[in-house]
């Protein structure tokens, strides 16, 4: 596949690339980051009701402190530009989380100004459904993120330094 | 001689107290504010552009997306605008369920608002509290309409379905306690001296300049001008229902805050004197020309089929003519014009968002302040970006 991993997989590695893995998934800090009707639904999802922190998701106010950017609405084409800025300033390990119709694929808005789904500019981990998602959809779309950041291999040897972090395909 | 100039700031559209994507440009003089320009349109949707090319049923969902904070305000708006082109007469317990359902939105929208504005201020217990509330009135709302919050409810003519039975013991628990939950907000915030610092003095806009930018809602009643559309143009049915209309004094951040607290209580007693009135009967309208049919003649005859299917594919020719209906949401007036020329289509359908218009008082009243006294004024303008881009 051409995946620089200079460290092998042996139990070592692997043992540390879950250590990492596991205090990656349980702190996942996302970006307050709302658009539209979906940002409504992610605060009701942060509150008491339903509380993300029990998962250990905190939102941060700075694209440089989180980790995990939850695009929460319609993408326009006026805020497209503002949304790649921010996505470049979080600093590696980041994913991507298009919650709801609009950010999946434009939903019902399909004008000439509305962008049809993020994923035409930022690569997108979890696709959410819904318009908007209930805060139950939210919850289980992050922890389909957090299986998938346990299966990522080789994030203890990206994070010195050597090679990439990368996802096996039989995963 | 030493000079100085004035500094420019950006703020936004990415910013957690902007309630959404709206950037600001401030112009400052050291922490004091001289000027502030709104920048809008990051949400622009196109939802009227998108109108004129569907039927008046199909722009329903549209209107859940606008205020998404309270979607029955703006279904019930853009449908009363419907029925009153289409002269349609709704049958009594579906005018009462609507304003059951309006009130408990104005609710919704004011608990958001209580919670992002307190939580902007730095009151991060409001916040937790006011959503432990929202989310019964969400219930309330999966329970009759499916959904949570974009809920499409409403049908020209009346709603799309009865309410079930547990509806009025869920609807009347929670209006039993919310007086109670707005007692622990008002023990919060009300005599905290922080919140008082904070509020009281800040965004302070003259009735006069009130009306001449034209605010309506809260922001008005708040700057001591009494007028409420629900009272003086009347709408829906709200002649027959006896309320309070709360007015400020001082004009100020803390006058706006009080207006919106016991406007919750007065929607707590009009859902009340709702449910005292509701009685079994039709909800939707006969009118079979605007009307669907109910689900039971279209699961179980080929007319009812066929009729809803016309309907659904088809809509209904609106006559030629030009209607405005406004309506006090939570927000303000929240009007909606159709210019029809025939046809099952509107050949324009503008929107009046009260957000949009109140929008433009955020330079007049956060002249001379504090940066962070900014923050206090968007929170209490009370804005949704969803109806400001449209």
């Amino acid at each position: 596949m051409g995946v620089d991993n200079p460290l092998g997989d042996n139990i070592i590695t692997t043992s540390l690339d879950l250590l990492v893995n596991w205090s990656r998934k349980s702190s996942i800090w996302p970006m307050t980051f709302g658009l539209a009707c979906c940002a409504i639904e992610m605060m009701a999802t942060g509150a008491s009701h339903n509380d993300l922190d029990r998962f250990g998701i905190i939102f941060r106010a700075s694209p440089r402190q989180s980790d995990c950017i939850i695009i929460a609405g319609t993408v326009t084409k006026k805020m497209l530009p503002v949304i790649k800025t921010v996505y470049e300033q979080m600093p590696e390990p980041k994913w991507v989380i298009a919650m709801g119709a609009c950010a999946c694929s434009g939903g019902i808005f399909d004008t000439y100004s509305v962008v049809q789904g993020i994923d035409e500019a930022l690569p997108v981990d979890v696709y959410i459904p819904g318009c908007p998602p209930r805060p139950e959809a939210l919850l289980f779309g992050l922890m389909k993120l957090q299986d998938k950041i346990m299966k990522e291999r080789n994030s203890f040897g990206a994070a010195i330094g050597l090679g990439e972090r990368y996802i096996p395909e039989a995963a | 001689m030493a000079t100085t100039e004035t500094m420019t700031l950006n703020m936004g559209p990415q910013h957690p107290s902007t309630h959404g994507v709206l950037r600001l440009v401030l112009e400052l003089d050291g922490e004091v504010i001289v000027k502030v320009t709104p920048h809008i349109g990051f949400l622009h949707r196109g939802v009227e552009k998108l109108s004129e090319h569907r039927t008046y049923h199909q722009i329903l969902p549209l209107t859940d997306r606008l205020d998404y904070l309270a979607p029955m305000s703006n279904n019930l708006g853009y449908i009363l605008a419907v029925e009153k082109l289409m002269a349609v007469e709704v049958p009594e317990r579906a005018e009462t369920i609507r304003i059951i359902m309006a009130e408990l939105t104005r609710l919704e929208s004011h608990l958001v608002w209580i919670a992002c504005h307190a939580l902007d201020i730095g009151a991060m217990t409001v916040f937790i509290y006011a959503f432990r509330e929202r989310e019964t009135v969400m219930e309330i709302y999966e329970l009759i309409s499916g959904a949570r919050m974009t809920s499409n409810f409403f049908r020209v003519g009346g709603l799309s379905q009865d309410v079930p039975d547990e509806f009025v013991k869920k609807v009347s628990d929670f209006i039993d306690v919310m007086p109670g939950y707005l007692d622990q907000y008002e023990g919060l915030l009300t005599t905290n001296p922080i919140w008082l610092k904070r509020t009281v003095g800040n965004g302070v806009i003259s009735a006069e300049d009130a009306i001449d930018i034209g605010l309506t809602g809260p922001a008005l009643r708040g700057s001591g001008v009494d007028w409420d559309l629900r009272r003086d143009v009347t709408y829906a049915g709200y002649d027959k229902y006896q309320f309070k209309v709360p007015v400020g004094e001082k004009c100020d951040t803390f006058d706006r805050y009080k207006v919106r607290l016991v406007e919750m209580r007065e929607a707590c007693k009009i859902v009340r004197q709702g449910l005292d009135r509701l009685k079994p009967g039709p909800v939707l309208a006969d009118s079979p020309q605007v009307c669907y049919p109910p689900k039971e003649s279209v699961y179980n005859s080929i007319e009812g089929l066929i009729h809803h299917f016309k309907i659904a594919s088809e809509g209904f020719p609106a006559p030629e003519g030009e209607v405005y209906q406004g309506i006090e949401a939570p927000k303000g007036e929240l009007g909606y014009y159709i210019v029809s020329e025939g046809g099952n289509k509107p050949e324009r359908l503008r929107i009046r968002p009260p957000s949009f218009v109140n929008l433009q008082a955020i330079s007049q009243m956060s002249v001379g302040s504090m940066i962070a006294d900014l923050v206090a004024v968007i929170g209490t303008l009370d804005i949704v970006l969803g109806e400001i881009d449209r």
